[in-house]
C-alpha cells in the first residue's frame, strides 16, 4: 500500500484497477484517486507487485515533495520502532530487506564487525547469522531493530536509503513477515491468518508478528491519510477522460428497453489538438465539448463537459447553430453522476449494466490529473493559481447569473436615487425572505439528500436546485473558494454554513437596507457605519456582495452625490482586494463607472476611484474593459497626481517596510512615474535611493527586483541621482546582478546602467567590477527592450578609451554593428548611437570599421529609414566615419551624399544638427561640395540658422563653411540671405561657431570681390 | 450706504471674517444691500429675516430642508435677533464658503444642536433624519427605521457612549471620516454651488 501510494504520485494515473469494489458504489471509485477503500495491507501488496509487472516507469521513487514526506514517514516510523517496540524489533524477518547501499564500511562504529569491504553486526539470531550484513554494497538487514540502527547511522543519507529499501523490496511485507502475509487480489485474509494462528496459541512468535502487522497498518493508513488530501484536491476532468466515458455510454445507449439512454452525441464532430471540442474561446473558461443526450425518460439535455465537471448549459440555439453556454445547472463531476440526478432510468438501467459497464478496463486510465488540460486548453503553461481564479470566476458569473434571476423580480428597479421608489422597501422585505428560505432549505437538503437517488426525476430536480443555491451560500461563508467539491461529500459543510451565519452577515445586511432606501443623508451614514466591518475579512466582502450590496454600491457611484461615491468607494476599494468581488464588480459594470468618474472634479473621489480600478483590474477582461472606455488616458495623469499629492514620501517610507509585496508596489510605483523629473526629485529628496540601494541586495525575489531595479534606472535619469547612487555602490551591486536574470530584470539593470553610466566615474568602475564582457554578451540577445537597453549602456562605456580597449577584444563593436540589421528601429537607433563613440575612442578605428564586411554599405542604406531618430543616429555615426578618409571614400561611392541630401528638408532639430555634422565632414572627399550643391542640400541648410537650437546652429555654420568653398554654393547661401544670418553668429560666445560663420563669410566676401574684380578689374 | 461707512465696514469686516479679501467683503456687502434692497425694505435695510435668508439659501445654493435652513439662519444670526445683520452675513458666509475643516465641524454641530444644548440628542438625530427614508406603506411602525439608523448613527459616533453627541464626539467622528461632517443633512454648500455663488457673486459685482 505504502509503494502504491507513492507509486500513484509519481504516475499521473489516478484510478487503479478497482475489481474488489462493490459495483453500485461505481460512480464514487471512478472518481476515487486511489484504491483507498482501507483494504489491508495485503491487498495492497498485490498492488505493489503489479507496480512492477505493470512497468510504471522506472521502478524508481522521483523525490517530489509528497514523495519525501511520505518516506519521512516511513524513516521515522522505522526509526523508532526499536525503541518503541523493543519486543517486536527483534524478531527476525522471514527474508531479509536487501538493497544496494551508498553506505561505506567506515559509516559503521560500535556493534558491527568491520572486515575490510563486509560489516557484520554482532548481533546474531540463532542460528548464529548477523542480522546486518554488508559485502561490497550489498546491504542485508534482518529486524527492526537492525534497521533502526543503520538509519540512524545513516544520518543525512536517510531518505536516500529508504527510497533504496522501498524501491529494490517492492514487497517489503512479505519478506518481513512471510508470503502468508501476501494476500491474493480482491481478498484479503491475512488478518483472518493471523488471528487463527494466535488461537492456536502456542507461538508467541506470532503474537509479536501480529503486533507488527497491525503497527504496519496503521502507519499504512497514516500514509494514506496524508497523502489523499495532496491527491483528491487534483482531480478534474480532461478531454480524454470525457471522451471515454462518452463511449462507454454510447455502447450501452440506443433503441430498446434496457439501453441506459437513448442517444448521446457531441455538438461538433472537429476536435482540436488537444482532444477538446469546444471553440478556443470556450476552451479558455475550461470547456471540453458539449453533448446532447437524449434519456429515454426525459427531454433531451444538452451539457457542457469542462474541466471543472459536467453541467447543463442552455441548449443549442436554433437561430445559429450555437449553443447557449450558460451554466443552468449544479456542477456535477462527470455524466455518469449527471445523469443519474436527471433521468430515473438510467439509474434503473445503469444497475441492470453495471457489471459490464465497469469492467472495462481501459476507462480507468482517463482520468488524469488537471493541469496538464489545462495547459493544453491555454496553449500555455497555466499553474494552478491561474486554474483557481478561473474557475473562480466562473463561479462568481454563476452566481452572479443566480442572484440575477432569483432576485431581479424583486430588486430589478434601480437603486438611484431617482427612481428609488417603492422597490427599495420591498427589497428589504425580500431579502429577508430569500434569507429564510435558505435557512429552511438547508434543514431541508440533508433529509431530501438522504432518501434514495432517483425516485422521480422531479425530486431530483428539486434537490439539485436546492443544493445548488445552499452549496453556493456555503461556499462563501465558509472562507475557501478555491474548489468546488462534490456535494455528496461535504454536506457537514453544508450545514454548518448555513446555521451559523456570521454575525456580519446581519450587521451588513441590516445596513444595507438604508443604502438602498435611504436618502444621501442616510446613505453616507449607512455606508461610513459599514466600513468599521473588518472589510479585509473576506466573510464581510462576501457578505455584502450576497445581501445585494454591491450592486446599491456600483449604482451609488453613478448619482451625482459626491459623499455617496466616495463612501462607497471606500468600500469598494477595499472588498476589490476580493478575486471574487473584483469580477462581481466588472461584471456590474462597475469599471465603466469609475472610469468616468476619473473626470470628476473632486480630487478624493479621483483618487479613490483610480485606486479601486488599480484593484479590479487585475484580471485580464477588466484591464480590457479600462481600456475600453477610455481609462488608461485619464490614469496617467495620477501620474502628476501622485506627485502633487505627497505620495511620493508614502511611496518612499514604505520601501523599508517589513513586507516584500509592499515593498514591491512602492518600488514599481516609482517606477512608473519617475518618469518626470520633479518625482524623481522627490525620490531623492525623501531619502528614497538608499532604501532602493539596500533593496538590491534582495536577489532572490525576482518580482521586487524587477520593480527596484526599474525604479533605480528611471531615478538614475537625473545625474543628482547618479551620484548619491554612486555614494551607496549601486553601479557594483548591479553589475553583480547582471548574470542569471530573468529578461524583465535584466531590462531594467541595463538601463540602469546605461543611466549611471553618463557619468565617467561608474564608467570607470563598469569596468574594474568587470562589467563589461557581460555587456557586451547581452548584445547577442533577442528581446527588443533589452537590446536597446544594452547598447545604450556599451556606448556609455565606450566613451571611455580605456573600456573601448575590452569591447573591441570581446568584438562587440562587430555586434553592435550587426544590431543594424534589426528589424525594430528603435534597436537600430540605440546601436548607431552606441556605434558613435566606438569609432570615436578605439584605436585604428578606420581599420576596425573596414574591416566589417558590408558594414559601411549597410549604415548608408540605414538613411533610407523613415524614423527620424535612426537618421539622426545613423548620421553621428557617419559623422564619425568620415573622419577616416579612406572610409569616407568608400560611403562616398556608396552614395551616401545624395542620400544625405534628401534629408535637408526636415524640421527636426536633433537631426538637422546630426546631418550638418554629416555634410560638413563628407565635403572633404573629392567632389562631395559640388555635389551637395548639387542635390540641393545647400539652401535648406541655410535656414537651419532660424533654429532656436544652438547646437543646430555650430553644426551647419561649420557645414555652410566647407560648403562655401565651392563658388556655386556660395551663390546658392548668397542668395538664401545667409550672409545677416551669420554675422548675428559671429556675435556668439560659442568660438567654433564664431570661426565656422566668420569663416563662410569670408569665403563669400572673397568670391563676391573675386567677381567684382573680375567684373571692372 | 456712505462712501465712508463702507470703507469702514469694510475694513472691519475683511479682519473678522478672515477668509474674504477687502473687494470680496465689498461685493459681499453690496449682494447683502441688493437683496435686501429688492425685498421690500421692510425691516428698513437693516438685514435678512428668516424667510429672506432661507429664499436666499434655496436660490443660491439649491438648499431645500426647511429645518436645516432654519438652523443655518439661527447660525448665523449670532446675536439672536431674528434678523442677519451685514456683518453676521459676511461673517457667516466666510465659513459656510470657505470654512476650515475646523471651523466647518463647528458650524455643523451647531446647525445639529437644534435646541443649542450642546449636545446633539437622540431626539434631535431623528427629527432630523425622519424624513431620510422612503415611507414604506407596508411597515407596522414607519419610525423604526428611522430609529435603527439614529441607533446606527450613534453606535459610529458616540465614542463616549452616554447616548448623545457631544462636540468632541461630533469633531472625532468628522476626524475620521470627513464624509460624517454632514451627517444630519446638507447643511453646507456643494462645491459647484459655493463656486457658482462666488463667481457670480465676486466677478460680476466687480463689473458694477
Amino acid at each position: 500500500m505504502i509503494l502504491e501510494v507513492l507509486s500513484n504520485l509519481n504516475e499521473s494515473m489516478i484510478l487503479s484497477e478497482s475489481s474488489v469494489w462493490s459495483f453500485s458504489d461505481c460512480v464514487y471509485s471512478l472518481r476515487c484517486p486511489l484504491s483507498i477503500q482501507g483494504k489491508t495491507m495485503g491487498a495492497a501488496l498485490a498492488r505493489a507487485a503489479q507496480w512492477t509487472a505493470a512497468g510504471y516507469g522506472t521502478g524508481t521513487l522521483q523525490i517530489t515533495p509528497l514523495n519525501e514526506a511520505l518516506l519521512n514517514q516511513i524513516i521515522k516510523f522505522a526509526e523508532d520502532f526499536s525503541t518503541r517496540h523493543p519486543q517486536e524489533a527483534v524478531v527476525v524477518f522471514k527474508e531479509p530487506l536487501e538493497w544496494k547501499t551508498q553506505l561505506g564500511c567506515s559509516a559503521f562504529g560500535e556493534g558491527y564487525e568491520i572486515d575490510g569491504a563486509t560489516v557484520k553486526s554482532e548481533a546474531k539470531d540463532e542460528d548464529g547469522q548477523p542480522l546486518l550484513l554488508l559485502t561490497a554494497s550489498n546491504l542485508r538487514v534482518r529486524n527492526f531493530d537492525q534497521l533502526s540502527r543503520l538509519l540512524q547511522i545513516a544520518m543525512e543519507k536517510k531518505l536516500k536509503e529508504a527510497q533504496a529499501c522501498l524501491e529494490a523490496n517492492r514487497d517489503p511485507i512479505v519478506k518481513i513477515l512471510g508470503p502468508e502475509y501476501g494476500t491474493v487480489e480482491g481478498e484479503d485474509k491475512s488478518m483472518l491468518h493471523l488471528l487463527e494462528k494466535v488461537k492456536q496459541g502456542d507461538d508467541p512468535e506470532t503474537e509479536k508478528k501480529m503486533k507488527i502487522f497491525i503497527l504496519l497498518h496503521q502507519l499504512d493508513m497514516q500514509l494514506l491519510n496524508s497523502s489523499l488530501k495532496h491527491i483528491s484536491q487534483d482531480i478534474r476532468l480532461s478531454p480524454a477522460a470525457v471522451n471515454n466515458e462518452v463511449n462507454l455510454l454510447k455502447n450501452f445507449s440506443g433503441k430498446g428497453e434496457d439501453t441506459v439512454l437513448e442517444s448521446l452525441e457531441y455538438t461538433s464532430d472537429y476536435t482540436f489538438s488537444n482532444g477538446c471540442r469546444a471553440p478556443p474561446w470556450r476552451q479558455v473558461h475550461g470547456e471540453i465539448c458539449y453533448l446532447i443526450i437524449k434519456p429515454h425518460d426525459t427531454d433531451p439535455l444538452c451539457i457542457t463537459c469542462s474541466t471543472a465537471g459536467v453541467f447543463l448549459n442552455g441548449g443549442e440555439l436554433k437561430s445559429k447553430g450555437d449553443i447557449d453556454y450558460e451554466r443552468k445547472s449544479d456542477i456535477y463531476k462527470d455524466i455518469v453522476t449527471f445523469l443519474r440526478e436527471r433521468s430515473p432510468r438510467f439509474v434503473e438501467n445503469m444497475a441492470k449494466q453495471q457489471y459490464t459497464f465497469f469492467k472495462e478496463p481501459t476507462y480507468e486510465k482517463n482520468y488524469q490529473r488537471v493541469e496538464v488540460v489545462d495547459a493544453k486548453v491555454s496553449g500555455q503553461s497555466q499553474n494552478h493559481y491561474d486554474y483557481t481564479e478561473k474557475s473562480v470566476h466562473e463561479k462568481v458569473k454563476s452566481s452572479a447569473a443566480k442572484s440575477k434571476s432569483t432576485d431581479k423580480k424583486k430588486l430589478e428597479p434601480s437603486m438611484k436615487w431617482k427612481n428609488i421608489g417603492l422597490s427599495a422597501a420591498r427589497s428589504a422585505k425580500a431579502a429577508k425572505n430569500v434569507n429564510e428560505e435558505q435557512r429552511r432549505s438547508s434543514s431541508m437538503s440533508t433529509k431530501i439528500k438522504k432518501k434514495a437517488t432517483g425516485i422521480s426525476s422531479e425530486s431530483v430536480k428539486m434537490q439539485s436546485s436546492l443544493k445548488c443555491k445552499i452549496s453556493d451560500k456555503s461556499e462563501e461563508v465558509s472562507e475557501s473558494s478555491s474548489e468546488t467539491e462534490e456535494d455528496e461529500e461535504q454536506p457537514v459543510r453544508h450545514q454548518e454554513g448555513n446555521t451559523d451565519l456570521p454575525s456580519e452577515y446581519w450587521g451588513i445586511q441590516k445596513l444595507a437596507k438604508y443604502l438602498k432606501g435611504g436618502n444621501p443623508t442616510a446613505t453616507v451614514i449607512a455606508l461610513c457605519s459599514m466600513r468599521d466591518f473588518n472589510l479585509a475579512q473576506e466573510t464581510c466582502q462576501l457578505a455584502i456582495r450576497d445581501v445585494g450590496c454591491l450592486e446599491v454600491l456600483i449604482n451609488l457611484l453613478d448619482t451625482e452625490e459626491i459623499k455617496c461615491q466616495i463612501g462607497s468607494l471606500k468600500i469598494l476599494k477595499e472588498i476589490s482586494q476580493n478575486t471574487l468581488i473584483r469580477h462581481a464588480i466588472a461584471d456590474l459594470g462597475g469599471l465603466e463607472i469609475m472610469v468616468k468618474i476619473l473626470d470628476s472634479p473632486d480630487k478624493d473621489l479621483k483618487c479613490l476611484a483610480a485606486e479601486t480600478i488599480a484593484n479590479v483590474a487585475r484580471f485580464k477582461r477588466a484591464r480590457r474593459t479600462v481600456r475600453l472606455h477610455g481609462g488608461i488616458k485619464r490614469l496617467p495623469s495620477y501620474r502628476l497626481a501622485i506627485r502633487t499629492e505627497g505620495m511620493i514620501e508614502n511611496l518612499v517610507n514604505n520601501l523599508s517596510s517589513e513586507h516584500e509585496e509592499l515593498q514591491m508596489h512602492c518600488a514599481s510605483a516609482i517606477f512608473k512615474c519617475a518618469e518626470d523629473k520633479e518625482t524623481r526629485d522627490l525620490v531623492r529628496l525623501h531619502g528614497g535611493l538608499q532604501p532602493l540601494s539596500v533593496l538590491l541586495g534582495n536577489s532572490e525575489n525576482k518580482q521586487l527586483l524587477a520593480a527596484v531595479t526599474g525604479a533605480i534606472w528611471k531615478c538614475a535619469i537625473s545625474g543628482e541621482n547618479v551620484s548619491k547612487f554612486h555614494d551607496y555602490k549601486v553601479v557594483e551591486a548591479l553589475v553583480g546582478l547582471l548574470t542569471d536574470q530573468p529578461e524583465e530584470v535584466l531590462i531594467n539593470i541595463v538601463g540602469a546602467l546605461g543611466e549611471c553610466c553618463q557619468e565617467p566615474i561608474n564608467r570607470a568602475i563598469i569596468r574594474q567590477c568587470g562589467g563589461i564582457p557581460p555587456l557586451v554578451k547581452l548584445l547577442t540577445g533577442t528581446n527588443q527592450a533589452l537590446l536597446v537597453n544594452v547598447t545604450k549602456a556599451v556606448g556609455a562605456c565606450a566613451t571611455e578609451p580605456e573600456n573601448m580597449m575590452i569591447i573591441d577584444r570581446l568584438d562587440g563593436v562587430r555586434l553592435l554593428w550587426s544590431l543594424l540589421k534589426n528589424p525594430n528601429p528603435d534597436v537600430q537607433a540605440s546601436a548607431a548611437w552606441a556605434i558613435c563613440p566606438c569609432i570615436e575612442n578605439a584605436k585604428d578605428a578606420g581599420e576596425m570599421v573596414r574591416s566589417f564586411v558590408g558594414g559601411l554599405e549597410l549604415i548608408v542604406n540605414l538613411l533610407k529609414s523613415k524614423n527620424k531618430e535612426v537618421l539622426a543616429s545613423v548620421c553621428a555615426a557617419i559623422t564619425n566615419i568620415a573622419k577616416d578618409e579612406e572610409n569616407l571614400a568608400v560611403i562616398t561611392d556608396h552614395g551616401v551624399v545624395p542620400l544625405l541630401s534628401n534629408l535637408a528638408n526636415t524640421n527636426n532639430d536633433k537631426l538637422r544638427r546630426h546631418l550638418a555634422e554629416a555634410i560638413s565632414h563628407c565635403c572633404m572627399w573629392g567632389s562631395n561640395r559640388v555635389t551637395f550643391g548639387e542635390s540641393k542640400a545647400v539652401a535648406p541648410l541655410v535656414r537651419y540658422l532660424k533654429s532656436n537650437d544652438p547646437l543646430v546652429h555650430r553644426a551647419t555654420a561649420q557645414a555652410l563653411y566647407q560648403l562655401s568653398e565651392d563658388p556655386s554654393n556660395c551663390i546658392t547661401m548668397h542668395e538664401n540671405g545667409v550672409v545677416k544670418l551669420l554675422l548675428t553668429m559671429v556675435g556668439s560666445t560659442d568660438e567654433t561657431l564664431q570661426e565656422a560663420a566668420a569663416g563662410c563669410i569670408a569665403n563669400i566676401r572673397r568670391l563676391a570681390l573675386a567677381t567684382e574684380k573680375a567684373k571692372y578689374g | 450706504m456712505s462712501a465712508k461707512r463702507l470703507q469702514q465696514l469694510v475694513e472691519a469686516l475683511s479682519r473678522s471674517a478672515r477668509h474674504f479679501n477687502k473687494s470680496e467683503v465689498e461685493c459681499l456687502i453690496k449682494l447683502f444691500d441688493t437683496l435686501v434692497t429688492a425685498s421690500g425694505d421692510r425691516f428698513g435695510a437693516v438685514g435678512f429675516d428668516r424667510n429672506m435668508f432661507r429664499d436666499t439659501l434655496h436660490r443660491a445654493f439649491g438648499m431645500t430642508d426647511d429645518m436645516v435652513m432654519d438652523r443655518v439662519f439661527r447660525t448665523f444670526d449670532r446675536d439672536n435677533d431674528s434678523c442677519i445683520s451685514v456683518e453676521e452675513w459676511v461673517e457667516g458666509l466666510s465659513v459656510f464658503l470657505r470654512g476650515t475643516l475646523e471651523e466647518r465641524i463647528k458650524y455643523c454641530f451647531e446647525v445639529y444642536d437644534l435646541n443649542g444644548d450642546g449636545y446633539i440628542s437622540r431626539e434631535e438625530m431623528f427629527q432630523m433624519l425622519k424624513n431620510s427614508l422612503l415611507k414604506q406603506p407596508s411597515e407596522e411602525d414607519p419610525d423604526e427605521g428611522i430609529k435603527d439608523l439614529v441607533d446606527i448613527a450613534l453606535k459610529k459616533m458616540d465614542y463616549d457612549h452616554d447616548g448623545k453627541l457631544s462636540f468632541a464626539d461630533f469633531e472625532k467622528a468628522v476626524r475620521d471620516d470627513n464624509l460624517l461632517l454632514e451627517a444630519f443633512g446638507p447643511c453646507l454648500p456643494d462645491i459647484k454651488g459655493s463656486l457658482a455663488f462666488e463667481k457670480k457673486t465676486f466677478k460680476e459685482n466687480r463689473k458694477l
